[in-house]
């Protein structure tokens, strides 16, 4: 095969750096694009940049037109870990590709970007860095605002700000290309959102989410557990059709408790359409309805391309279905009056592992369910990520929640057509997530009341010492003040 | 809810029931939204929909005569009644009423659009 391959530069955030891998394999799957990923140890892989090489520009542009952890793409043209080989290769670069000779026009105004990674360097310092290319054919004017040609050198002093090295660890030049897409973190955040709840996904990780799952325009989109629509927002900018489902009927409506500390009550307007409209996405809302995941509403010919989803845990959101319950007490409903169907607990083992059979029902062959799964980082062990004969764990990456909780984005492919014989063929061990987020921290309950109890006791005791006088109208041990 | 949604709603969870498709619409107030026009998406929704049911919404709206009857192929290449169809399905909006199960007659009531699927205790 002869193919010509181009080195890019990926220059990427610090944030969520588990999730970028899967991230940059996604686009390139969605892209059909050709990739080539040169920084491939662990330790290039958590570093801010990746030297890759891509057929021509137009797939860097591709890339960089979807990726939310990218900060920009620079076309390479020069790296090394010392400065003597950095220079001397792009010496050798810019007389061995003619090509570049036309960033050098005349008409054409520039900026040098100096970014140096771990490291903080003066203004002058940056300057003096700048000179040091002073071989560059640089003939047009510079200009910071707005130039036709922007370079970036960058130096990466390594990732521990408790040992910046003397010398920079790598030096890298290149030509700037695009920005990635972080500036929809901002566009979509949830500070500013109509509607939110006490579980929406932040805007970062539910574009990471919608690009998992490889949203592109006309795809049906499905959240069976919608909430507030977060994970809607993002799947629809991206250009996809959304609808969703929950069994909380308040929520779906909007009526539910409003969030925010300063909002009393819910606005009549709020809803995940409104949400939509908020962000110019009104006219991809399908639809949301009410219903219980675990009982199917859905002929089987109903197909979507991606299921984006965070279940329950069972912490800031309940896991429940309908379920009957025998009470002794007499019925006092009548014909007339509301009905309110009681729920019981859906265990997380039995959620997951319809959430995948469903998804094994009715996805499209190729498409994707992406899903949080929680679990305590004691327990984690690979046999615990559910699994199904139709579906295919693409990805599976961590973010730490508290010490001692996590939870993973795992993202599955649709392998093989469904049949009722696939049905029983899902495992994994799943454990409860709530019993062991409450009870098994690093003391139990009962030892932090007890702990907690003696500690306010000494206070008491050392107040009265001082000679402080309990105030019976705050409940805190007061100085004496004479009048 | 859109007719498109309501293609593929069922009955089947409520126990004892079989098919439960396709489910009685009622409608007491509907509304027009503007949805967008994708080709790809309406081209991959077709194959999808139960036609007889989609004929059966039309006529509940009152759109019967911009539908015909029985699905050809002949649909996917006429950009006249692709729009329709766009129309139709995602562009008129049930505000109120409500679907009923064909085989028991449970109601299921919508409400702002939003139609509710749940089931008391007792039929699941």
């Amino acid at each position: 095969m002869t193919k010509s391959w181009k080195k890019y530069i990926l220059w990427f955030a610090q944030e969520h750096v588990e999730f970028r891998l899967a991230e940059i394999n996604s686009l390139a799957k969605l892209f059909k694009l050709q990739l080539r990923i040169l920084s491939s140890s662990n330790e290039e892989l958590l570093r801010p940049f990746w030297t890759v090489e891509l057929p021509d520009e137009e797939s860097a542009l591709k890339l960089a037109s979807r990726s939310i952890s990218l900060k920009c793409i620079l076309e390479h043209w020069s790296d090394s870990n010392n400065f003597g080989d950095f220079h001397s290769s792009l010496k050798t670069y810019l007389k061995t590709n003619e090509l570049s000779q036309q960033y050098f026009h005349k008409d054409l105004s520039f900026k040098i970007t100096v970014e140096t990674y771990n490291k903080h360097f003066s203004q002058k310092e940056k300057v003096q860095k700048i000179e040091t290319f002073d071989y560059l054919p640089l003939k047009g004017d510079v200009n910071l605002k707005d130039p036709s040609v922007e370079w970036w050198y960058i130096e990466y002093y390594g990732l521990d700000p408790t040992k910046v090295p003397e010398t920079p660890d790598a030096i890298l030049f290149g030509r700037w290309i695009a920005d990635g897409q972080r500036h929809l973190i901002k566009d979509l955040s949830l500070k500013k959102r109509k509607f939110i709840g006490n579980t929406s996904m932040d805007a970062q990780l539910s574009l990471l989410m919608a690009n998992q799952a490889l949203v592109q325009s006309g795809d049906i989109v499905l959240d069976p557990f919608v909430g507030t629509g977060s994970l809607l927002v993002s799947a629809a900018k991206f250009g996809g059709f959304v609808m969703g489902s929950d069994i909380d009927y308040m929520m779906v409506h909007a009526k539910c408790r409003p969030s925010r500390i300063t909002q009393k009550t819910r606005e009549a307007d709020e809803s995940i359409r409104a949400n939509l409209k908020q962000y110019g996405c009104e006219k991809r809302y399908l639809d949301v309805l009410v219903s219980d995941f675990s009982n199917p509403i859905w002929r089987d010919s109903f197909k979507v391309n991606s299921i984006i989803t965070d279940p329950p845990y069972g912490i800031r959101e309940a896991t429940e279905k309908i379920c009957i319950k025998v009470s002794d007490k007499p019925d006092t409903r009548n014909e007339d009056s509301a009905h309110y169907p009681s729920t019981s607990h859906y265990s997380l083992q039995h959620l997951y592992l319809d959430l995948l059979t469903f998804s094994a029902r009715h996805l499209v062959i190729g498409g994707r369910l992406v899903c949080w799964f929680p679990f305590h980082r004691d327990d984690y062990n690979d046999g615990m990520i559910p699994q199904h004969e139709c579906l295919k764990l693409v990805s599976n990456s961590e973010q730490p929640l508290s010490g001692i909780t996590s939870r993973r984005l795992l993202t599955y492919e649709k392998v093989e057509e469904y049949s009722e014989d696939a049905e029983r063929s899902t495992k994994g061990e799943i454990l409860e997530f709530r019993p062991r987020y409450f009870d098994s921290g690093l003391e139990s309950r009962q030892e932090r009341r007890t702990r907690r109890a003696q500690l306010r006791e000494i206070g008491r005791l050392e107040a009265i010492k001082r000679g402080k006088v309990l105030d019976v109208k705050d409940g805190k041990y007061k100085k004496v003040i004479d009048e | 809810m859109k007719l498109s949604t309501y293609n593929f709603l069922t009955s089947k969870s409520i126990r004892g029931v079989k098919v439960g498709y396709p489910l009685k619409l009622v409608v007491s107030k509907q509304d027009e939204v503007e949805a967008e026009f994708n080709p790809t998406f309406i081209e991959r929704l077709l194959p999808k929909l139960e036609w007889s049911t989609v004929y059966l919404s039309a006529e509940v709206v009152g759109l019967q005569e911009d539908i015909p009857k029985e699905f050809s192929d002949d649909i996917v290449s006429n950009q006249d009644v692709l729009q329709k169809l766009h129309h139709l399905l995602l562009e008129v909006d049930i505000l109120e009423g409500q679907l009923e199960c064909p085989e028991t007659g449970r109601v299921f009531p919508i409400k702002d659009g939003i139609p509710n699927m749940l089931l008391n205790e007792d039929e699941v």
